[in-house]
Formats: structure tokens, C-alpha cells, sequence
């Protein structure tokens, strides 16, 4: 096949969401180039623990994505190769006490009527779940849809299934656009002018930025989180195991420190343990103070981690937009500008249904589900307090 | 012939030699003797088996950085025996695998 000078259109980013959008546009038959800075999954999306969950969102617009995205994850399993290591594994949130339970038992209700699978664990049977749960707690819900996935693992094989073409090390310094019509027309790098008449933004919490070289404003902030990674261990965490309050954390705008456990064992032996939540600018100087209160957290959930080596911590930060719904979509301030970014901590999990939306945007096709709640030109609410460095870039 | 040995070089003498229990076995060590050093100097050259495959490990890098020579230490597993320090009546054992089989689930 003859190789075309100029792709149908240029991805901004090299990360989960924009190899994804990728995949499904070179499936919808568009050429394809993708740029970064950096490698692939340098930024976010290698900073991730790999969640596919549905667990942890309320009925409602990221639900829906959330659903959509686990069939077409479940789909892209049998497609890509086994170092994806996707796992069905689900997931299990249980609650300490009777108030949590009650509030997690409404939470569910919600979600099925939506269609998700949550069966309610009690107390006396949550240990054939998870035998090294700590005794005492009140209950809680499994989650049969929950999976992971390896998360740049799946962006690479994503990308590489696209057959797009990869510009990595190259930051993007302007997007073209048309003098006359204002539409955009292409990128530019320090190497290379491409020449594009759609331009995908899917820099993640960069995304502020590149939206800022095409003259419009994107309020994507850095929400900034820790993990934790434990010497290899044989499987002893089977789901995805996180306390109820983690929900609330996710939900929350607060630049203050949240932390809440999430625990789960991975393929390669390490046990993860998540998750703080902080807005702090792109600070990332490591917060011991973050890493103490995991740590306690984790081996409140599982005793049995109290004695486990801890090697290592890394962070990253999730691109969070005020209103916690992602970016997805055609921005109608400039046209052939496209964006798919602000998906803050869920992006590995939303990838591919984010990857059918914009696609079927860039082809005119029938979107797989409305998009409407996504679209880049809605008002994004009131921001939340911002500390001073968020100010900079 | 005496034995061309850093400390030989220098005229140095252990202040202290004692033994520990590798496996069964006494193995002799010096104080200030890393537990990989006084395996190495009783001949035993591994005493881990990788996760994935049982192949035999011991020391490579020496210095701390690989984490292949991890060993069980007075019933602690995954210690670095190139940097943990051999100790009088000390309890080593060969490690398989993650070293923590009995807590799988």
C-alpha cells in the first residue's frame, strides 16, 4: 500500500487514551500519526495501576463510558497479545461499618439499575473472597465487571495494532491553522510540519496546553497521586479490593490529601497499593506523609502486608477537569480540533470507549453512546480553589 | 603459601570468626563477613530459585544493586545476602521463589 504524505489525522499524545483513539480510528479506516514529547506512556498513563473499574462510579454519563469501555476492553483481550495482561478479575469494596455499608448498598442500587453487576458480600463471607481481608468488617460489594490491565503495556500494543504512524520525542510547538477559515491544519514540531485536517488533543493532563497552542482554554489540573509497589508475592489480594471511602475520594474536588486503599496483587508478583488524591501543582517531590498513610491504610485492609517489603513508590498526575467528566469530542470553537483528555484517574479504564467516541466524531459515523456529557465546549463549572502553583503550567 | 587476600595485603586478622547455620550446615564467617561472603567462602554458590522456572541464583552484582542473592534470614525472606552481615548463631535458608508461598490464597 502506497504510504500517504499527510495522515487523515494527528493524535497529540502517546499515552493509553490516544493509542486507543488510534486503534479505533485506523479501524474506522482513517490514517493515522501520533505524537509526544516523550515515549509511550511516559506521562499518566504509565504513573497508573492499570483500573478497568466500574465500581467506583455513580450511574450517570462516566458510568456509561466506564460499561461501554469494559466490553470493548474485554473485546481488545482476545486481540492483543497476553503481555497486556488484561484480568477479569473484579472487584470487592467493603465498608468498616453498618453506615458505610448502608451508603455503599444505595450506591449499588444505583449502578444496576445502569447495569452493573454488584452482588452484596456479608461480613461472614467476604473471607471466601478474600481470606487475608482483616476480621471486622461490616460487608461489602463485589463487582464482577472490574478488571486491569498492565497500563503502557496496553498502550503500546494498542498503538502498535493501529498501525499509526509514531513521532515520539517530539513535542508539538503549534498547531496550523487556516488564516482564512481558522480551522486547524496540522502540527508542528521541532522535526517535522504534519499536515492533518483533524488534530486529536489526548495529552492528558497536558492537555491544558496543547488546547492553549490552538488558542482555546481547557481547564485541565494535575491531581496528583502515590502508589505504592510491594516486594513480589505469591496472589494473596485476588480483586481489587478497596475501602467505601475510596468512593467518596473520587468524587471529591479537594485540593487537600485524600488517601484511601486500593489494593491489588498483579501478574508480575508486586502488590499495588493506592490511592492518594492531592492538588498540588505538577509538584513531584514524594510526600512521605502520602506513602505513611497508604502504608497504614493497606495493612489495615490486609494485615498480612504490615509485614511485606515495600521497594518502591511512584506518582503521577490524573488529568482532572472541574466537573470530573473527560474532554471527548469535536471543540466548536475550532474546527478539526478534537479533544480526549481530563479522564483524571479512570483513563485506562475509559480508553477504548473514548477511542469509539472520537472516532465516530472524526468519521461522522454514529456514536456508540451519547456524547453530549463529554462535549469540550460545556461549561466546566466552577473551579475549585486552586493553590498557587497550579497558577503555573 | 599464603594466600594473596585483600587483608593478607594489608597484615589484617578477624577480631572475631564464628559460624551460622546455612541449610543445615555450620558455615564459618568473620565479623564484618556479609552472608554472601562466607557462602562463597564455604563453596556454597547458590541459594534462591527464581519464580519463575526454579533456576538456581546466588550473588552477581555483589554491591547491593540486583536483588538477585535474596535469601531468608532468621525466617525473614527477600534480605540481600551481599549486604546483610553474617551474625554469630544466625539462621540462613535458601529461598524458593518469593519466599512467601505460605501466605498464597
Amino acid at each position: 500500500m502506497p504510504k500517504r504524505h499527510s495522515p487523515d489525522v494527528v493524535i497529540i499524545g502517546a499515552g493509553v487514551v490516544g493509542a486507543a483513539c488510534a486503534y479505533y480510528a485506523a479501524r474506522s479506516g482513517l490514517t493515522v500519526a501520533v505524537v509526544d514529547r516523550g515515549p509511550v506512556a511516559g506521562g499518566t498513563t504509565g504513573a497508573g495501576e492499570g483500573n478497568l473499574l466500574v465500581s467506583d462510579k455513580e450511574a450517570g454519563p462516566e458510568l456509561d463510558l466506564a460499561l461501554l469501555s469494559t466490553r470493548l476492553w474485554r473485546e481488545l483481550s482476545a486481540t492483543l497479545p497476553p503481555e497486556t495482561e488484561y484480568e477479569p478479575k473484579g472487584g470487592l469494596v467493603v465498608a468498616p461499618d453498618e453506615p458505610a455499608l448502608r451508603a455503599l448498598r444505595a450506591f449499588a442500587e444505583g449502578q444496576r439499575a445502569a447495569g452493573v453487576t454488584a452482588t452484596e458480600i456479608p461480613a461472614d463471607r467476604l473471607a471466601d473472597l478474600e481470606p487475608h481481608l482483616a476480621p471486622g468488617l461490616a460487608g461489602g460489594f463485589h463487582y464482577l465487571q472490574d478488571a486491569q490491565v498492565q497500563p503502557a503495556q496496553a498502550a503500546a500494543r494498542l498503538l502498535a495494532a493501529s498501525g499509526a504512524a509514531l513521532h515520539l520525542g517530539e513535542e508539538v510547538t503549534a498547531i496550523l491553522r487556516d488564516p482564512a477559515s481558522g480551522a486547524v491544519r496540522g502540527v508542528r514540531t521541532a522535526r517535522r510540519e504534519l499536515l492533518a485536517p483533524a488534530v486529536l488533543n489526548a495529552a492528558g493532563t497536558w492537555g491544558g496546553e496543547v488546547a492553549r497552542l490552538a488558542g482555546v482554554p481547557l481547564p485541565v489540573l494535575p491531581r496528583r497521586g502515590f502508589v505504592l509497589v510491594t516486594e513480589p508475592l505469591p496472589r494473596i489480594v485476588r480483586h481489587k479490593v478497596y475501602a467505601a471511602d475510596y468512593i467518596a475520594d473520587v468524587a471529591s474536588g479537594s485540593a487537600a490529601l485524600q488517601s484511601s486503599a486500593v489494593v491489588e496483587g498483579t501478574p508480575g508478583g508486586p502488590v499495588l497499593i493506592g490511592a492518594t488524591r492531592e492538588r498540588v501543582g505538577f509538584d513531584r517531590s514524594l510526600s512521605t506523609e502520602a506513602l505513611r498513610r497508604l502504608a497504614a491504610q493497606a495493612a489495615a485492609l490486609f494485615p498480612v502486608l504490615a509485614d511485606v517489603q515495600v521497594l518502591r513508590a511512584y506518582h503521577g498526575f490524573r488529568p482532572y477537569l472541574p466537573d470530573h467528566l473527560p474532554a471527548i469530542g469535536a471543540d466548536p470553537r475550532v474546527p478539526g480540533l478534537h479533544h480526549a483528555c481530563g479522564h483524571e484517574g479512570a483513563g485506562i479504564g475509559l480508553a477504548p470507549a473514548t477511542g469509539a467516541l472520537v472516532a465516530a466524531a472524526l468519521t461522522g459515523t454514529a456514536p456508540p453512546l451519547d456524547p453530549a456529557p463529554f462535549r469540550p465546549g460545556r461549561d466546566f463549572g466552577p473551579a475549585d480553589t486552586v493553590p498557587p502553583q497550579e497558577q503555573q503550567s | 603459601m599464603t594466600r594473596r587476600t585483600p587483608r593478607a595485603l594489608v597484615g589484617g586478622a578477624p577480631q572475631e570468626t564464628f559460624t551460622f547455620r546455612f541449610d543445615g550446615r555450620e558455615i564459618p564467617a568473620a565479623a564484618g563477613q556479609t552472608v554472601a561472603a562466607a557462602l562463597w567462602g564455604a563453596g556454597v554458590l547458590a541459594w534462591r530459585t527464581t519464580r519463575h522456572g526454579g533456576e538456581p541464583r546466588g550473588a552477581f552484582c555483589g554491591i547491593g544493586q540486583c536483588f538477585d542473592c535474596l535469601v531468608t534470614v532468621d525466617g525473614a525472606p527477600n534480605r540481600r545476602a551481599c549486604l546483610v552481615p553474617a551474625r554469630p548463631g544466625g539462621l540462613v535458608t535458601s529461598q524458593e521463589g518469593t519466599g512467601h508461598d505460605d501466605l498464597a490464597v
